[in-house]
Order: structure tokens, then sequence, then C-alpha cells
């Protein structure tokens, strides 16, 4: 049994705290002083070409300070991408200007057309009404494959096509794959969508912009994953700010799940805005807002085809993605459907030879960009549909087709670039199978008939490739950052800790979490060790949250630190002791001379190191803090089975979801309670883009589903109540912890499990259907059986 | 302007407001109460859930000048006198019913509303009365978990897990 505060227990949050009693310190509760508010002025349509913007009678209005327009930030860079990925030929991606506002034309609805700065936001709301802009309204391109017609409108007309790359990988697999599928004795073949989400964190965007002119400094408090990036991305690329006189604090941020990893325009305009006025400017997104300018996420077309040999053994797997990128290049977008995606194809299975072609292309649109998962719940998604339709077409059980399959050895090699260091998914699938009660099935199958209703089980299993990344290797990839990820751990003189981290919590819980792990490898109380995360000035440089990250890369980076502070610590305790270092033990927060009753207590060495009467100085500095910058070897590996059992109305399609289950392999775990939390939400998400999510635009790219209104966002009755189990560890074999990462797992491995489950039911029932694409509203599943 | 008075948490306020002010703009920006959250245009998604005479109601959805003169409850009027966390509260914190923190305000409120009407309610019926309060991050699993147990039900008995 872990003691409480330390690694495996199920410690109670400490931030739960100020949450629970309404004492948050989120984005949109900070307010400066003489503060002004900026209202956007987005467009309405599509694509459209601006004639002209009359901001006289806006600026005429009261308690307005300033009206922006492009023109004012001519000079000013575009709001950069952070990732050039290459095409199958060599070249690189095309690479449009994204302007802090629109330049000439609007490029997607919701695209900033103009900013008004005023006194209070509702005089800023009311003098945006007087803005005269004339705007000349194009044809809009919302569909990809039109997008990528010969003739077709371009979003950019500096570009040659609406084709951003033609990916292919691996290029020198392509010929193999195609002999291969031509020579199989069947191939399976399937066609879908993964259908455009908004990520939807219940915080909407905020940012307010500062600058102290005795100074010459910037700061921007904004709602980020990754305060270090935006300091980097807008310091460096739009403003031209240097990083000493830039700050960007993050405070509590709620939620992220992606869409507040990216720089964004609005972090760049209050920045630029609070100089250029003299005054902090403070913008807060409206829901509505959120839905036309934070990146979507998914929104990819694929066709997939899966050859085998006459005993269901993979041979070869194929797959030809259109991916959408919208009308401009988010941060990371260039990334998510080819290296997050592509190289997640192998699944966990030995298939040989596999060929991923992805055509990114821009659209009217907003910009679409990671969103929980990433470019792993589209390979998932795919992957494990088009396994379960071969186990129909080959008459193979689905869970006996892919244990033919599994990868049973590792280290596993797979054909498309990344090694899996461990993994174990008979184990994970076994476990899936105990707690679904899988052989209780039938049993059940006939009660739900006996009622008239159609019952059906769906399996996935996935792979996920977390903990991004190692710097070298994403650079030869196109990452134009590192991925490290930073801690300084700084003891104090009466022994207390504060642990500055470059990870960002946002509903995670790491300042309990990763407060464990430094209460575990010290020996004192978890209580006296701080976690402090989101603020440029005091943390050290540091890549931020995203990819199920935090404690593989940002814990392994605090335990480095820690490490460095315990050798140090173990020399001063030997100057006390009067012993060899060698001889010296560290244990529960003592240091002992080995084979002896002689000891120091943990307080006593911190406080010689900063009261350093009695200590070595002409061999050691006196103080005790100690950096560490951790980059990852490899990426590590979460796998698990997934198993959901549905219930469908013949009446009316409607579909019920009676239970899910999910049995993960994440390494070794720090606190099971926030483990199975993350679970859950991630389950909650990948049921909802299964069940009923759906951003949805209509052929003249306006977004018909804006608000909650429209947009489906699960609500507590959507969900049942679900089984986790993560009790099948094989421990990551290159970090320090052995851990591998939750936060995205829910989400990559529910779609196509749900999905599966729907169509076991109809073919259960003699419904000729094989597949329908998400969300499985009633109608859609109505027409698939009534087809 | 007009001059609108009413107690929170139990302390009498006044303040000048337009019109169109609405209560969560009041609670937030005139009294920084920043507890009660804005999640949403639409009252949809429920994070600025406050009591108004003993309901829960969208303080996004009511003006300020129409709580002139009410009883209003807010987060910050939720711990006990000594400021240790509240029954619902401490349930969210022991079951683990919250990661980010912005909805939660929101859901101890609807949630003090249901226990208010319905001491003892199943799963069931605590998934129905969350409807109007959205969730990202816990996928409701602890949220329901914690009701039922700040209902002082046997949480295992009444949760189908």
């Amino acid at each position: 049994m872990p003691k409480d505060g330390g690694i495996g227990a199920s410690t109670k949050r400490r931030e739960d705290l100020r949450f629970l009693t309404g004492r948050g310190k989120y984005t949109d509760d900070i307010n400066l002083q003489n503060q002004t508010y900026a209202h956007f002025v987005r467009s309405d349509v599509a694509h459209g070409t601006i004639n002209s913007i009359n901001a006289s009678a806006a600026e005429a209005m009261p308690g307005v300070a300033r009206v922006f327009t492009a023109k004012d930030f001519e000079g000013v860079g575009g709001v950069p991408c952070g990732w050039q990925v290459t095409d199958r030929h060599g070249q690189p991606m095309q690479e449009p200007k994204h302007p802090v506002l629109a330049e000439g034309k609007v490029r997607h609805v919701g695209d900033p057309i103009a900013v008004v700065v005023a006194d209070t936001l509702e005089q800023a709301q009311d003098a945006a009404e007087k803005l005269e802009i004339d705007i000349t309204e194009l044809p809009a391109v919302i569909d990809m494959k039109d997008a990528l017609q010969d003739g077709a409108t371009k979003v950019h007309d500096d570009l040659t096509s609406n084709l951003c790359y033609d990916w292919g990988f691996v290029e020198e697999n392509r010929d193999a794959v195609d002999e291969a599928i031509k020579g199989a004795h069947h191939v399976t073949t399937l066609e879908l969508k993964n259908n455009r989400l908004v990520a939807n964190p219940m915080e909407p965007r905020v940012a307010v912009g500062d600058y102290d002119f005795s100074t010459d400094e910037h700061t921007l408090y904004t709602t980020s994953q990754n305060p270090h990036v935006i300091r980097l991305l807008m310091g460096a690329f739009v403003l031209g700010i240097p990083e000493h006189k830039l700050r960007v604090v993050a405070p509590d941020v709620g939620g992220g799940f992606g869409a507040k990893i990216y720089h964004y325009a609005e972090e760049a305009f209050c920045t630029f805005a609070a100089k250029a006025i003299g005054r902090p400017v403070k913008w807060t997104s409206s829901r509505s807002e959120a839905f036309m300018s934070d990146a979507h996420g998914r929104d990819h077309v694929t066709k997939i085809e899966l050859a085998m040999d006459e005993n269901g053994k993979f041979l070869a797997l194929r797959t030809d993605t259109h991916a959408n990128m919208g009308a401009y290049l988010s941060t990371f977008a260039p990334s998510i459907p080819t290296w997050l995606h592509g190289t997640l194809m192998a699944g966990n299975y030995t298939t040989p030879l596999i060929y991923v072609n992805v055509k990114a292309v821009f659209t009217n649109t907003v910009p679409v960009d990671a969103y929980r998962g990433a470019g792993r719940p589209e390979a998932t998604f795919q992957l494990e549909r088009v396994v379960d339709k071969a186990a129909r077409e080959m008459g193979i059980d689905p869970v006996e087709l892919r244990r033919r399959n599994f990868i049973t050895e590792f280290p596993y090699a797979t054909p498309v670039a990344v090694e899996y260091d461990t993994g174990d998914y008979h184990a994970t699938m076994d476990k899936l199978l105990e707690m679904s009660d899988h052989a209780g099935f039938e049993a059940r199958a006939a009660e739900s008939k006996a009622n008239g209703k159609l019952r059906g089980f769906g399996i996935a299993h996935y792979i996920e490739a977390c903990g991004i990344a190692p710097s070298n290797l994403v650079g030869q990839l196109g990452a134009r950052a590192g991925l490290y990820e930073s801690a300084t751990v700084r003891v104090n003189a009466t022994g207390s800790i504060s642990v500055m981290t470059g990870s960002h919590s946002h509903g995670q819980g790491h300042e309990t979490s990763f407060a464990q792990v430094v209460s575990e490898m010290i020996g004192i109380d978890a209580n006296q060790i701080d976690i402090v995360h989101g603020d440029t000035s005091k943390t050290p440089m540091g890549m931020g949250t995203y990819g199920s990250r935090s404690i593989a890369v940002g814990g392994s980076a605090m335990v480095r630190a820690t490490e460095k502070i315990i050798n140090k610590a173990k020399k001063i305790a030997s100057h006390l002791l009067e012993a060899s270092e060698g001889d010296i033990e560290f244990k529960n927060g003592e240091f002992t001379v080995a084979g002896t009753d002689k000891s120091v207590a943990w307080g006593d060495v911190t406080l010689a190191a900063y009261v350093p009467h009695n200590y070595p100085l002409e061999e050691m500095e006196p103080g005790l803090e100690e950096t560490a910058f951790y980059d990852p070897a490899n990426f590590t590996y979460p796998s698990g089975a997934y198993g959901c059992e549905v219930e469908v109305d013949p009446e009316t399609g409607k579909v019920t979801v009676l239970g899910f289950s999910a049995a993960d392999d994440f390494g070794n775990i720090i606190n099971p309670m926030i483990v199975e939390g993350q679970v859950h939400g991630g389950l909650a998400q990948g049921i909802g883009q299964a069940m009923i999510e759906n951003c949805a635009y209509d052929d003249q790219g306006q977004l018909l589903s804006g608000s909650y209104m429209d947009y489906a966002m699960p609500r507590a009755d959507d969900l049942p109540m679900f089984k986790v189990d993560h009790s099948s560890i094989t421990p990551c074999t290159h970090n320090p912890l052995g851990v591998k990462g939750c936060g995205e797992a829910g989400a990559i491995g529910s779609p196509p499990a749900l999905v599966n489950a729907v169509v076991d039911a109809l073919q259960r029932a003699g419904h000729d259907v094989t597949h329908i694409d998400m969300p499985l509203s009633p109608d859609r599943v109505w027409a698939a059986m009534n087809s | 302007m007009n001059k609108v008075s009413m107690t929170v948490n139990g302390r009498t306020v006044s303040a000048d407001v337009e019109g169109r002010t609405l209560l969560s703009s009041l609670l937030r920006d005139d009294l920084h109460l920043t507890g009660t959250h804005v999640g949403c245009d639409t009252s949809q998604c429920g994070a600025c859930v406050v009591h108004v005479d003993g309901k829960a109601v969208k303080a996004c959805t009511m003006l300020a000048a129409e709580a002139d003169g009410a009883d209003v409850k807010t987060i910050e009027g939720m711990a006990n006198a000594d400021g240790s966390l509240g029954v619902i509260q401490q349930a969210f914190r022991d079951y683990h019913g919250l990661q980010c923190g912005f909805c939660t305000p929101g859901m101890v409120m609807s949630a003090a509303a249901l226990l208010e009407e319905n001491p003892k309610p199943s799963e069931a019926e605590v998934r129905d009365y969350l409807e109007g309060n959205i969730c990202r991050c816990t996928g409701y699993h602890n949220i329901v978990k914690a009701i039922l147990a700040a209902s002082g039900q046997q949480v295992e008995a009444v949760a189908a897990e």
C-alpha cells in the first residue's frame, strides 16, 4: 500500500480547495488597473475581398480608445506555423501567411477584420456596430475534394493550389505495398470520415495584454497550455519582442484538450495593442466566438485497405487520407495528419508493409489542429474499423483476428519508423474481456432481442505515441522547436521545496501528482512541496502540456533535477557526518552513515546549505537548487483494449451506450485516482465524437454548429458509468519513472469500439451494414438499417 | 443606470447597473465574486449557476435588475462557517468530481439545488438533473458519484459501475 502523498497513492488534489470554493484564478478573473476591452469584428462570410473599412464613426463613439485593422499591423509578422512538412517529392509544404487581422481578404467565417478597443466591453460592442466594412463575397471552397479540383477557387491567391502537401509514408514502401495488396488472398476496403470536432474546453479563451513603459516589459495573461511556447512564437515571429522583455502567464486554465496549445492572433493583438494605446487590453471570447476562432480537430476522409493471407495474417496496409487544414496553418496543424498519424498505422499489429498517403487541403473553414489524441484517434479509428470489417469478411472472430496479429516481442520496430519499447496486448485484451463480461454477452443479447432491441458488442485495441518527443528526431521531421521539458527544484533553508516545472496543468492535477513524485524521492511530506507552473518569469524554458507528455517528459525532468539535489545533499551530509560520501544512505528524509547509528535530518542539511557555517565551501557552492532539462530518448507507447456494449432501437435508430470498459497499460502510475479521471474524460469525448458531436458547415462555408444550441456536447445523461482498469503494466523502458501517459487514451480507443458495437448490433439482426459515419445519430443509423 | 440592492452570501450589497447588465456580470465585475463562471452565451453550460431565493438560476440569463431585493447565494457562500468544505464540496473532492475546475462552481450549486428538492436521488435522477451543466473533463462519472455520496447514499449501491 503506497503512503498517502507518495507514488501510487490516490492522494486527493490540493488544487480542489480553491476550485471548490470559487477561489480559482482564471485569466478572465484578472483585471488590471485602467484596463480596456477588445471586441473583435469577424467575417460573417467564408470568403471575400475586403474593399474598404471606415472606422471614423466607430472611433467617435463614447469610450472608444482606438479601432485597429490590418494596416496597423504593417511590419508585424504573421501568426507562425511551428511544423514544416516535406511532401512526397521532397518539397516543403505550401505555407500561406496568417495575418493577425485579415489583409485584403477574409478566408473563413470568424476571420478577424477589425478590433474595437474601449473603456468597457459594452462600449466596444456598441461602437463595432458603427464600423463600415465593405466586403465582396467570393465563392468558398469547403469540401476537400472540391478544393483539389482543377480550377477550384483558391483560398490563398499566392499559392499554386489548395494542396498544402501530398505526403507519402514510407514513400520507399509504396510499390511493395501495392504489390502485396495485388497478390493478397483477401483485401478489406473501407471508406470513412473522421468527423470535425470542436475541443470546447469549458473556459473560453481570454487574453490580457499589459505594457510597462518604465521597463519596456510586456506581459500577456492567457489561457494557454504552454506559456513558453507562446512567448517564443509571439515574441520571435510576430511582434519582435525579445524574451527578456516578454512575460507570458497562464494561471488556472479551464481545460485545454489541444485547443489552447496554439498561438492565436488575439494574444498577439492584446500584447501589441496594450503598448499602442498605453493601457492594458483584455479580450474574453464568447462561446459563439470560440466556435469560429478556436482551432478545430479531426476532419479526415480516408480510404483504407488491409491485405491478408488465408489465415487472416495482415500482409499490407494502404491508406489514402484527405486532411482538412482550414484556411490557415495553425501552430502544429501540418504534423497531425502526418507524423502523429502515419507513424501509428501499424497499431498493435505485425503488418510488415504499410503505406500512408495524406493530402492536406486548404478550405474556407476555421483552421484545424490537434484535439485530444491528435492524429492518433484518426489512425486508430480507421485501423480498428477495417480490422473489424476484415474479421467479418474472413469469418474470424474480431478478438481472435486481433490476437493472431498482435505484436508480442519488444522492442518492436514498426514499418512506419517508430519502435515500441514495451507492451502486452494479450494482457489488456484478456482484462477487457473479463471486465466487460464478454462471456455473458450472448445471454444479454437474447434478453435485448426479447425486448425488441438489438444489442451489440464492439472492441478496439489502440496504441498511441505519447511523451512527445526526442528533439533531434522531431527536428528531422520538420518541427521548428525542441520538445524537451524542464524543471527547477528549489530547496529552501528549512527544507520545504518549490518545483518550477515547464509542464502546465489545466485540469490534470500536476500540483498534486508532481509533488507525490518529489515526496517519494526525498521522503518529506508532500505538503512541504509546492509545484509552480504557468509563468515564464518563474519557470525555466519548457514546452508545456499536450500529447500526454507531462509526467513522461516533465516528470522525468523533475526526477533528474531532484536526483541532482539528492547528490549534492549527500555531499553536504557527508561533511556534517564526517563520513565519506560513498557511505551516506538517504531514506525517508534522513541521511545515515551505513552500518552506524549516525544520522542527520533533511532539514539540517538544507539549513547547512543556506547557512554554510559548517560547510565545505572550498569544494562546493552553498545553496540547494538544481535545474534539469529532459529530452526523451523515444516516445512512450501506452496501449489498451476498449469494449463497448450498445443497444439499438430498431424503430428509431437510437443508440444507447449500455456499458463501456477500458483496460489500459499506462506503465507505472503516480496517482490512480487522477489517471482514472483522465480516462473517464477521454472516454466521454470519444463517445461524444461517435454519438453526437459534429462540427458542420454548409456548402457556403457558414458554420451550422456555432453554439451549444447546435453543437451537441455530451451531457451527464448521454453517458454510462465507465469501467476502467490500469493493472496491466509494462513500464516504459527509457524514462526514470517507467510512465507512459494517460491523457488521450480514452478519446483514442473509444470511437472505433462504439462504431464496431453498433455495426455488430445491426449485423446480428441481419442488416447488411458494414459502416456508418460518425456521429451515429438516430437518423443515420435508421437510414443504414433501412437502405 | 439603476441602483440594485440584494443579499449575496448573507451580505447586503448594492450597485449601479445598466438595464442590460446580467447577474453574472454584477457578481463577477462589480462584486468581484469570480467563482461564478461564464462558459457560454446561450444559457447551456451551467458554469454560472447560483441560487436566487433558494432556486438554481443561470446567472448569465438573469438581469441584475431582476435580482433586486433577492437573496443570492454563490459558490463563495457554500463552505462551512469555519471555512472548511461543505458536504457537497467535500464529496466532489473525495470522489475526484472535478478536474479543471471551471464548471465546478455551477455543478456544486446545481447539486445543492437537486439535493434540496430530492434528498436521495437515483443515479438516473442525478444525470437527468445535470442536463443543464456541461463538464468537458470528467465524463460526469465522478460528479455523479460525488453527488450520490453527498446525499448520504452508498455510492457503489446506487451507481451501476
